[in-house]
């Protein structure tokens, strides 16, 4: 298989990163090689095989509905790049 | 005492229980030795004033009932430290400053250690060199310009340089076992579950564990003891019943049976480390244990699927990185343009190359063909480990298919990069403990390991053999302190 320039174009959109020219070229080569190497799977028939979703072989836990943490909008809000009182800002999303 | 850097922790924290050492006293050498080691870039940000505070405190009324009372300990930068930023080795974290701290590390204070800084590491943990990090390579204290391994590179080369007594790393394919392998020290990675991952910066969160990485075998079934416990933070933490790993550590391990998988012997393989597995196997021989020849048939899809499964989980949880809530921000024309900018600048190249193949192999269309294919190999891989587990106690193999390799020459390739993790990814994939130890020198007298891989929750075991054969092994770090003008 090969992924186009085009194709990069849509992953870098799905994935919220710009890239230009330069950037998605490397990438198509790079992506090319790793995708090459990942064929290799298809070496193998799996058509009756379970997925493993998780190896962590347990049910989850359930826990009581308590609020165990409370009053932490400081905390929430203090690493935030830019804010307004009490509200995280961006920009403007409305005309 | 101008030794105190070369004790061991066990020796440490015997000295100090003895009050034969302050933890001050301690604190301050490995405060002092790090600081005339700036030239390895093992550290990302110290805290050296706090923790001479902290020893200081300490001091005046120790709790020598303590596991580690008054040890100072530097951590790898992927655990938040409230109030000390932790960046993951990222520009996208780079003023970073949690307001929470990870249970790991959270009961390792518990225990009396002084955190003296955060260890430099491959960008979210993903590389196998160190050199993805934004703050720069590391150097391995065995060689100028040899890379410690990756991603907890700045905890194997502090650890092997004596920068600090012992440290913690996490493992996603192989990230604490490789480095140890690289840098002449141990390194276990827990069974999955064993160690929480609440506070730790997530890469593949089905695959991530932490660990504790040290000079010997001892001090490292120490740290586990302390670090693994059941977190109802974490929702895959397992609540089984733990051993007290250094006190029920033995070197009886007669009559264990140790398999040894026939396809990790790969193609293009170094004669050193077909030689060093086979010295290996007469070490295991020599302690009593019965060798017995196993197979792992899916051992060479191993790779391939890691290269779906931790992409594709780290494309998930990488997509909190937008500038908004905390990190770093690009100023942008709009919100959308905002976000790419931001991810386009913060993010290095290793994290976007894995953001874009978990994106794409998650993605409408090809979600069957990748993503689910892969988790239906990971269960044959699975059951490949289940299979030996019923003839074999133990697996050993080699921990990398070679010794260190040079700052650079990998960068360009990042396939020759990732077969690195050849021997260690298919026991993240099962979800397995695997320990790799210092068992013999290459050519040029760099260290190589030895990976002994055990069933779930069995770290006993693979301690104890390990254990068991360290003492055989007799190995020593050959280091000059070459980087101390």
């Amino acid at each position: 298989m090969s992924i186009d320039l085009k194709t990069i174009k849509h992953i870098s959109k799905l994935s919220r990163i710009s890239v230009d020219e330069k950037k998605a070229e490397k990438l198509a080569g790079d992506l090319n090689s790793i995708f090459d190497f990942i064929e290799k799977l298809n070496e193998l028939k799996t058509d009756n095989v379970e997925p493993l979703t998780s190896v962590a072989e347990t049910t989850l836990k359930l826990r009581s509905d308590e609020v165990k943490s409370k009053n932490l909008r400081d905390q929430v809000i203090k690493n935030s790049p830019k804010e307004n009182e009490d509200y995280f800002v961006v920009p403007k999303v409305i005309e | 005492m101008s030794d105190i850097t070369k004790q061991s922790l066990s020796e440490l924290v015997e000295n100090i229980k003895g009050k034969k050492l302050s933890s001050s006293e301690v604190t301050k050498a490995f405060v002092e030795r790090s600081e005339k080691s700036k030239e390895l870039n093992a550290y990302i940000t110290e805290d050296y004033v706090n923790a001479l505070n902290k020893a200081k405190k300490f001091d005046e009324k120790p709790n020598l009932d303590l596991k580690l009372p008054g040890i100072p300990m530097a951590v790898k930068d992927l655990f938040c430290t409230k109030d000390l930023r932790t960046t993951a080795g990222s520009k996208i974290l780079n003023n970073f400053v949690p307001t929470y701290e990870s249970t790991v590390t959270q009961n390792i204070w518990n225990e009396g250690a002084i955190l003296i800084g955060k260890l430099n590491c491959d960008e979210f943990a993903m590389g196998s060199s160190n050199e993805t990090s934004f703050f720069g390579n590391v150097q391995n204290p065995i060689d100028k310009n040899l890379v410690p391994g990756g991603s907890s590179g700045g905890s194997s080369s502090a650890v092997a340089a004596q920068l600090t007594p012992i440290t913690i790393g996490t493992d996603t394919g192989g990230s604490i076992r490789q480095p140890a392998s690289f840098t002449g020290t141990v390194g276990l990675k827990p069974t999955y579950g064993s160690c929480s991952r609440y506070g730790i910066v997530a890469f593949a969160s089905s695959l991530d564990q932490a660990g504790p990485m040290a000079q010997n075998v001892k001090d490292c079934a120490l740290l586990q003891e302390i670090i693994s416990t059941y977190d109802e933070k974490d929702s895959t933490s397992i609540d089984f019943k733990r051993n007290v790993y250094s006190k029920e550590l033995t070197k009886d391990i007669k009559g264990k049976k140790i398999g040894i998988p026939k396809e990790y012997r790969v193609d293009g393989m170094p004669k050193e480390i077909e030689d060093l597995w086979k010295k290996g196997i007469e070490y295991a021989k020599d302690c009593g244990a019965e060798i017995i020849d196993i197979s792992l048939p899916h051992t060479n899809y191993a790779l391939p699927t890691y290269y779906i499964v931790a992409p594709a989980e780290a494309s998930s949880n990488l997509a909190r990185y937008d500038g908004v809530k905390y990190g770093f921000r690009a100023e942008g024309e709009n919100l959308i343009d905002m976000y790419e900018k931001t991810r386009s600048e913060g993010f290095g190249a290793e994290v976007q190359r894995r953001i874009m193949i978990g994106t794409y192999v998650l993605s409408s269309g090809y979600y069957d063909a990748y993503y689910l294919k892969a988790q239906k190999v990971r269960k044959l891989i699975k059951n490949d480990f289940d299979d030996a587990y019923k003839k074999v106690d133990a697996i050993l193999t080699p921990s990398t298919p070679s010794s260190a390799f040079k700052i650079g020459e990998k960068t360009n390739d990042p396939v020759s990069m990732y077969l690195n993790d050849i021997f260690t990814v298919p026991v993240n994939l099962a979800g397995l403990p695997g320990i790799s130890i210092p068992a013999g020198h290459d050519a040029k007298g760099y260290p190589l390991g030895l990976q002994i891989i055990g069933k779930a929750f069995d770290e006993q075991n693979i301690l104890n053999i390990a254990y068991a054969m360290e003492e055989k092994i007799d190995f020593k770090n050959n280091i000059t302190d070459w980087w101390i003008k």
